[in-house]
């Protein structure tokens, strides 16, 4: 049966949402300062979710997320420093200053596609998964999407031919509430996208996204089944995104009630207090890992800085593997 | 039943492809295949060009339900890891349902990704006009991907070409669209060197000559030689290249007839607006706009959708009677 969690794997899980917080205020910081231009889709209030999915992957486990990715990335273990040099459009980040936010790609930690494109993720993933059950490798994927992509044909195509070839893949919905500025009741047919399911033959959890035993919990099931040849699962983690759709984003189609109770249930504060409740971890401990954390920020800032511009040469290059412009 | 492989003379390219799969299949584990219909218990693929390949290698063929987003999403996600993934797309048409992981997904990854990942799949696809099927089911659709940077485009014309770029296409490192044309797989004709792939990216000379320089892929390359044959009964010497890779165009072998001959027709079965032509006589403008003799002429289908009734069809397809008044056109 499945096993909680230990106080050094929680302490993990706090470790790397402290990161994903961390960067993302400083991204944001930086780009109000005007040191940094993206278009930037926060994930501030969803960290709790790729936290606890990737305490329990594998290095070489396949990652596939979205333009608002940056806390699978951090979490799955992209470097941050290169994800800095990325967004700065640096020679040293990720993908060379070619691929940005939206596009970060580090085959190393596993992260193998982020796209910009709703649902498009999916299918990929579907990919990834057929290549480790034709090798035999026993990786599993995650794909990580929103609850706007629940209702793109990708989705359905993804789980039904997930479900047909039992690929080793776990579908991570983070339902954020908002599918840009659009309600989650005003564009979605059903209250639980998890109950979608169903309608392919596979497990669907329906879990409190920002409360990471929950998600341990759900994402132990199904990495668990995916490993050992038990097909796809859906996991809907029920979450919200506190800095809109992307930076800049009024937030004027968000009820300010509903905005005030997402932000009281933040993820984050309501994590550290339970440690220090359950003494896996006091205050005082909590902010030193905090303090390691923001020094690394600063690091990774400094490194991205600190980096030459990519050459604009490489505007014509890696488009075919012969790259002659 | 297998697909004939024993020693013959002639092969067509059904038979071709089957060698070329088979042959990179045995080659490479790496190499799979899927699509709807592919395997055998469902028939081995529309034209058959997959048949026995299921019952021969397994789990690396499968047949897909109809989800070609899905599928061809999926090449591109097992591309990725290092896998060769051939798919098929039933007809042509249909790539405007998965147009998103291949324009958006398996042209640009390698780029987006700052060259750490690349996109290794075949997308194999057929169409042709002749059959009755209307607007949705004919459409010559390759200006669409030429006009994508990341992705090859191939359109072979006979067997042993469609064996050669087949293989050479799964060992090339980017994502490659091939293009079968539904007429011409049972036509027989030279059989493949087996084991030797055609390097991409490399037109043919497909009959030497010294007036006028046709240049045609896929379909045209069954008019082609007739015309030429007719023209020189009267004594005009045509030269006619087989592109073969659409993009990225073989510019030297198309200049070099060009130099030689100085004027020159485009055909393609495409509509001929924004088409492969255009941007042919264009790179041919640009380079020897001094050294021609006449205007560069296209001969192409009409700007409209492919209508159903034979007569309209046919009506809707260039004739020989337009290449060959083009070709004296250009005498004039």
């Amino acid at each position: 049966m499945n096993a909680a969690p230990d106080s050094r794997t929680l302490l993990a899980i706090y470790r790397k949402m402290s990161a994903i917080k961390h960067n993302d205020e400083r991204f944001i910081s930086t780009m109000l300062a005007g040191r940094l231009s993206m278009p930037y889709y926060s994930a501030r209030g969803q960290e709790c979710i790729p936290a606890a999915i990737s305490v329990l992957l594998r290095d070489d486990d396949y990652l596939v997320t979205i333009y608002r990715g940056v806390h699978d990335m951090i979490a799955k273990g992209v470097p941050p420093r290169l994800i800095w040099a990325e967004f700065a459009g640096r020679s040293t980040g990720t993908c060379k200053g070619k691929g940005g936010p939206m596009h970060v790609t580090h085959p190393e930690s596993g992260c193998m596609v982020t796209t910009g494109i709703v649902g498009a993720g999916m299918p990929i993933g579907c990919g990834l998964a057929l290549s480790a059950q034709l090798r035999g490798d026993g990786r599993v994927t995650v794909t990580n999407f929103g609850d706007g992509a629940s209702n793109i044909g990708a989705f359905h195509e993804s789980m039904n031919l997930a479900s047909v070839w039992k690929l080793p893949l776990v579908f991570v919905c983070q339902n954020n509430r908002y599918a840009e500025h659009t309600a989650l009741a005003t564009g979605t047919s059903i209250e639980r996208i998890a109950d979608r399911a169903a309608s392919y033959g596979m497990p669907g959890l329906h879990v409190d996204g920002n409360d990471p035993l929950a998600v341990y919990a759900a994402a132990q099931e199904a990495i668990e089944r995916a490993r050992s040849g038990g097909g796809p699962t859906l996991i809907e983690a029920m979450t919200f995104r506190f800095n809109g759709h992307l930076i800049g984003d009024s937030g004027d189609y968000i009820p300010k009630p509903e905005y005030a109770a997402a932000v009281a249930a933040d993820p984050y504060p309501r994590y550290r207090r339970w440690l220090a409740d359950n003494g896996h971890a006091n205050a005082g401990e909590l902010d030193a890992i905090d303090a390691a954390i923001k020094a690394e920020v600063d690091a990774a800032m400094q490194f991205a800085f600190d980096s030459p511009l990519t050459d604009v040469a490489e505007v014509t290059r890696d488009v075919f593997a012969d790259h002659a412009a | 039943m297998t697909i004939q492989t024993s020693k013959a003379d002639k092969a067509t390219i059904v038979q071709a492809l089957n060698w070329a799969l088979d042959d990179a299949m045995a080659a490479d584990d790496q190499v799979i295949v899927f699509g709807e219909e592919v395997a055998d218990p469902e028939g081995g693929g529309l034209m058959k060009v997959t048949q026995g390949l299921s019952t021969k290698y397994g789990s690396r063929v499968r047949s897909t339900p109809i989800s070609e987003m899905a599928f061809t999403g999926a090449a591109v996600g097992a591309a990725i890891t290092g896998m060769r993934p051939v798919i098929e797309i039933m007809l042509m048409n249909f790539l405007a349902v998965c147009m998103d992981p291949i324009t958006n997904h398996a042209a640009k990854l390698r780029f987006m990704s700052g060259g750490q990942t690349s996109v290794p799949m075949v997308i194999r696809t057929m169409t042709g006009s002749g059959f009755q099927t209307g607007g949705q089911h004919s459409d010559f659709l390759e200006a669409w991907f030429c006009h994508t940077p990341g992705i090859k485009v191939v359109m072979p014309s006979n067997a042993a070409d469609a064996y050669g770029l087949m293989l050479g296409a799964i060992r090339d490192p980017d994502p490659v669209l091939f293009v079968e044309h539904l007429l011409s797989y049972w036509t027989p004709g030279e059989p493949p060197e087996r084991g030797k792939a055609i390097a991409l990216g490399k037109a043919r000379i497909a009959r030497p000559g010294r007036d006028v320089t046709l240049i045609g892929y896929s379909r045209s390359m069954m008019d082609l030689p007739v015309v030429a044959q007719k023209l020189a009964g009267d004594g005009i010497d045509c030269e006619i290249v087989d592109l073969r890779t659409v993009s990225p165009l073989d510019m030297d072998t198309i200049l070099g007839s060009v130099r030689k001959t100085g004027r020159v027709v485009i055909v393609h079965e495409a509509v001929k607006s924004f088409g492969v032509g255009a941007e042919v006589a264009s790179r041919i403008y640009e380079s020897l706009f001094r050294e021609l003799k006449a205007p560069i002429a296209r001969v192409a289908s009409k700007d409209a959708p492919v209508p159903f009734a034979k007569h309209l069809e046919a009506a809707f397809l260039y004739s020989h009677a337009e290449i060959e008044a083009a070709v004296r056109g250009t005498l004039l």
